[in-house]
């Protein structure tokens, strides 16, 4: 028994800080707006030009002015603004934005990200996560710990990268790590899901990792 | 000066030559200027640069001037929603220049705004990065993009007035204000046209002086890509569901 998506959502919700502007990537990220805490104050960001939004329209109520940058149909809210992507993206790119939590194919022990392409395959292009991870201030991804028994934490990435040492946490089925990625300090275990083991841990991991004491 | 145009045919006439690079407003297929690029596909100038934020989708937007093969080049930052696009690509008829999508916004302001380059953490230690010049800045790594100009920019505004103020209408505004300003013409399509005076000062976005040409099109069909929606009855926090 691991952690599942919803679950893996749920424990990515606890970063969130009573008035952080947050974006969320597509997939799994997404369903972190599910978790907000009652009586927090979390104004989610999207990047072509939304900050506070909220849940999708009722049928019959879709606006084609109003998406997310999923493209998806979103709603507008009391203290929703809207402005160009240049604008957008000086936010992003500032560090006015507390928190992104996006989804990833490798991370490194150094906090490199791939997420954005595959060589040899169709590449659909970055959109605007190379600009979220260099400019956030603090980049959680959340991924499945290995993808067909490939291990997903790596020692390098192999795939090219969406940003060099961005990374500061990575959220999988299986547990929580934290990543010193400027410091150095490397990658260290934090958390253990419900019914995940160290040893699995071991065996899943290409990184290199210290255990927390706390485990 | 009459900025006003009848029609978008019109309202394109004389400024379109083969091999132009062409800027189009929108993200995804909202806030496209529809009407001006189905224009530009019935005059049929080709070997086209375009940028844009995306290629629209098979049949809309963008996507039409794939069909009749007007576009040799993109600088887009996602064209993920385009089997056209990817069959072109793949047979070697289309080039794609990919930018991160803030540094592609910055790239159009900066050159509006006769800034020829800039520095940007964004792909610093990146494929992204090579090739171009980069420097350490208070011991951070930036990497030099340069600003970009048009020839032409083709935009889509939700009400303008005669003498080119425009407003937009929530996300349909995206990359439209910057292209406005970086093309060395810029052509609006505006969903309301009214008369100077009817917009409130405070409230114009783009000033008139970034717009050479106008054109109205009332009854515009936008299109949704992702119609996500909920139901009326369960109502709980949170974004809903996906149906």
């Amino acid at each position: 028994m691991a952690w599942t998506r919803d679950q893996m959502a749920e424990r990515a919700a606890k970063e969130l800080r009573d008035g952080f502007y947050v974006n969320l990537g597509i997939g799994i990220p997404t369903l972190v707006s599910n978790y907000i805490p009652a009586g927090m104050s979390v104004q989610l960001q999207s990047e072509n030009g939304m900050l506070g939004f909220g849940p999708f329209p009722y049928e019959g109520e879709e606006d084609p002015d109003l998406i997310n940058a999923g493209k998806q149909t979103v709603t507008e809210i009391p203290t929703t603004s809207y402005f160009s992507s240049a604008d957008s993206f000086a936010m992003i790119r500032g560090g006015h934005i507390d928190l992104s939590i996006l989804g990833a194919m490798q991370v490194a022990e150094n906090g490199d990200l791939a997420n954005w392409m595959i060589p040899g395959k169709m590449v659909k292009g970055m959109g605007g996560a190379m600009d979220l991870v260099a400019g956030v201030k603090k980049v959680v991804v959340v991924m499945e710990h290995s993808a067909k028994n490939e291990p997903k934490l790596l020692k390098r990435c192999t795939l090219p990268l969406t940003g060099a040492r961005v990374v500061d946490m990575v959220i999988t089925d299986l547990g929580v790590f934290t990543i010193d990625k400027k410091g150095g300090g490397g990658m260290t275990l934090v958390e253990l899901a419900p019914g995940a083991t160290l040893d699995e841990i071991r065996s899943k991991t290409e990184a290199s990792y210290r255990t927390s004491n706390a485990l | 000066m009459q900025k006003v145009h009848p029609d978008a045919r019109a309202a394109l006439a004389g400024l379109l030559k083969d091999g132009m690079l062409i800027m189009a407003g929108g993200f995804g297929l909202c806030g496209i200027p529809e009407q001006l690029i189905l224009a530009i596909r019935d005059a049929g100038v080709k070997n086209l640069t375009v940028v844009s934020n995306n290629c629209g989708i098979d049949g809309v937007g963008l996507g039409l001037l794939l069909e009749t093969k007007q576009i040799k080049k993109m600088i887009s930052s996602y064209v993920g929603e385009n089997k056209t696009f990817a069959q072109q690509y793949l047979a070697g008829e289309l080039e794609i220049e990919f930018n991160p999508q803030g540094t592609l916004a910055e790239r159009i302001r900066a050159g509006g705004a006769g800034i020829p380059a800039f520095f940007t953490r964004t792909g610093a230690g990146t494929q992204i990065a090579e090739g171009k010049e980069q420097r350490e800045i208070d011991g951070e790594r930036y990497v030099m993009e340069r600003g970009l100009v048009a020839d032409l920019s083709i935009i889509h505004a939700w009400m303008g007035d005669t003498e080119g103020n425009l407003v937009y209408r929530k996300t349909a505004r995206n990359f439209n204000p910057m292209m406005a300003t970086a093309g060395k013409v810029t052509v609006a399509e505006v969903e309301h046209l009214v008369q100077p005076g009817d917009i409130n000062p405070d409230h114009i976005i783009t000033p008139g002086v970034y717009v050479k040409r106008l054109v109205h099109v009332p009854n515009a069909v936008k299109h949704i890509e992702q119609r996500t929606v909920r139901k009326r009855t369960a109502a709980p926090a949170g974004t809903g569901e996906e149906v």
